[in-house]
């Protein structure tokens, strides 16, 4: 490995761009946080990183776009992984005419639904986490934040977090996306499993800030 | 937008503070007067708060205007917190600013506690754009402006990091701590201690604390020493916070960060985002004290904001709003 360009801080990633056996790669290393009690942030890092590696191989293996994982070293809290080259939907999404916007939503609702259907919860949709790659597919990163589970408010949340993302970062268009999302998300998991969901994604919107009985 | 000389009397009633404070709209605050209910055991019960702040009332609004040396003819509006809250908490402080409004025949500005405590806070500590981080007994809510209302970036699925914290303070029999003083886990975070393995739960840009409380409270019944626990839960719910607080703050590239609300008076919370804001080279700003937790002032001063651009309503139209989210809100004072 003699190439290394760093290409991005995250929040609590650095990724660079480098060789791997003379493909284009990413490195992504969970850097350690100064504010963090130091085992509380090695065990934070390590199971991240394990996560992730785990669930983007389990996501590709049903059909859902992620890059390969070509290696991971838990000392150090890294994954090296396939270079997608591509557009973030982040940066791209508002330059869309709203015909393609919806195309993509749906599909976005079709990935999520899939993921979910395997037990699959993805942890932190944003569109800052979606690759539209040159071939069009839709690539889903970042699971460092995800779980295997099938139950209803793990889907619930799942989809709560990326109206949330929308409504934060998209707030013109959130709720016609979040539709489209749903959309595409019953077209696969149907529409008495897409009805309990939306109720869940409700219920957690609504929910009270405090603790009713008390303890 | 109105441009003269304003004074605006703001009453905070969400939760267990009764507050009165006057403010006018050269920034200064002429009152802030405030009486916190205390519940012997357990936590807050909705019911006795709302009996503690009828009955403090009177005294409180009259020593505001004491204490601000203004007449009541000099009063342009009165603000009241609209929500979110606790049901018969904002009835009873929405019913005395309503009876103050129709006896002084002054008009009614609805004010959303929430934006309140991010205002008080920019005022007070001189921060214009900040990335907020605002923690208290019922919320916990990352948020900064974009395009005419305070975005979430971030908030808790379920209970609040305030609530959280003195609910395990609670079983170990700490005692509440006072205004000035140290929250009583910040003596343990201080001194350090041996770190035990606790549901650390980020969901997004979220987080859920209920998990980590049920463990941590399980692990003083199971008899792992109570230090070494509440080390573990305080340094846990903490970073946490701070963690989606960062991933905002890298998110929005917010050059500013306010911390708010009654947990901002947690040494942990202020040691840990100094350190996070050091290192990406922003400045760090904490809400003072005084108008950290609940407290009429930042009603008023937000009820200031809103009279000059005309947000008034019908006295009859004001019902109150216990979730009312503070995204949900158009600021039209800051561009
Ligand atoms: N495999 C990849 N191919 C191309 N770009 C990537 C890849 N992984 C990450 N990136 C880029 O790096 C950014 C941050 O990576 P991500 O895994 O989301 O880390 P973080 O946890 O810091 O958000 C992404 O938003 C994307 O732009
Ligand atoms: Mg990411």
């Amino acid at each position: 490995m003699n190439f290394e360009k760093l290409l991005g801080v995250g929040a609590e990633a650095y990724l660079y761009l480098i060789k791997w056996f003379d493909a284009e790669a990413i490195k992504k290393v969970r850097v350690p946080k100064k504010y963090r009690d130091s085992k509380l942030d090695l065990f934070i890092r390590t199971s991240r990183t394990i996560r992730e590696a785990k669930l983007l191989t389990a996501a590709r293996s049903i059909g859902v776009p992620t890059p390969t994982v070509y290696y991971v070293d838990t000392d150090d809290s890294t994954i090296i992984m396939e270079y997608i080259k591509g557009q973030r939907l982040k940066e791209l999404f508002l330059s869309l005419n709203s015909l393609v916007q919806k195309e993509i939503c749906l599909k976005i609702g079709e990935l999520i639904a899939l993921l979910h259907e395997n037990g699959i919860i993805h942890g932190d949709l944003t569109t800052s986490n979606m690759i539209l790659h040159g071939s069009g597919h839709i690539f889903l990163i970042d699971f460092g934040l995800g779980e295997f589970a099938y139950d209803i408010e793990a889907r619930g949340v799942d989809l709560h977090l990326m109206m949330r993302a929308l409504e934060s970062t998209h707030y013109n268009i959130a709720k016609d996306c979040f539709n489209y999302i749903l959309e595409g998300y019953s077209r696969i998991s149907g529409v008495n499993i897409s009805k309990l969901v939306l109720l869940k994604v409700n219920e957690i919107r609504s929910r009270g800030r405090y603790i009713r009985k008390r303890r | 937008m109105r441009s003269q000389k304003c004074i605006v009397l703001g009453i905070e009633s969400t939760a267990h503070t009764f507050g009165c404070g006057i403010a006018s709209n050269d920034g200064r605050i002429l009152a802030n007067e405030n009486s916190v209910y205390i519940p012997k055991e357990g936590g807050i019960h909705p019911r006795e708060a709302s009996r503690h702040h009828s009955t403090v009332a009177y005294k409180v609004v009259a020593s505001a205007l004491r204490k601000a040396k203004i007449k009541k003819e000099d009063i342009n509006a009165i603000a009241f917190s609209q929500g979110p809250g606790l049901g018969p908490c904002l009835r009873s402080g929405a019913t005395i600013a309503r009876a103050i409004a129709l006896i002084l025949k002054k008009p009614y500005i609805p004010v959303n506690h929430c934006v309140a405590h991010i205002e008080i806070g920019r005022l007070i500590s001189k921060c214009y754009d900040p990335l907020v981080i605002y923690v208290s007994g019922g919320n916990t809510i990352i948020s900064a402006f974009d395009a005419g209302r305070y975005r979430i970036f971030g908030e808790t699925l379920d209970i609040a990091y305030g609530n959280c914290i003195d609910t395990f303070s609670r079983n170990l029999n700490f005692p509440y701590p006072k205004p000035n003083e140290l929250h009583p886990l910040d003596h343990i975070s201080t001194e350090g201690g041996n770190f035990i393995e606790l549901p650390y739960i980020v969901k997004g840009q979220d987080i859920s604390y209920s998990g980590l409380l049920t463990a941590a409270l399980k692990k003083i019944q199971e008899g792992f020493f109570w230090r070494d626990v509440a080390y573990s839960f305080y340094v846990t719910a903490s970073a946490m916070l701070i963690e989606v607080a960062e991933r905002a703050l890298a998110h929005t590239g917010k050059r500013e960060v306010l911390l708010t609300g009654g947990n901002a008076r947690s040494r942990l919370l202020q040691s840990m985002l100094q350190l996070v804001c050091e290192e990406r080279k922003v400045k760090f700003y904490v809400v003072p004290s005084e108008y950290a937790g609940d407290n009429g002032a930042m009603i008023a001063w937000t009820g200031v904001l809103a009279y000059k651009h005309g947000i008034i309503t019908p006295v009859e139209k004001s019902t109150i709003k216990p979730k009312w989210r503070l995204d949900e809100v158009d600021i039209p004072w800051r561009l």
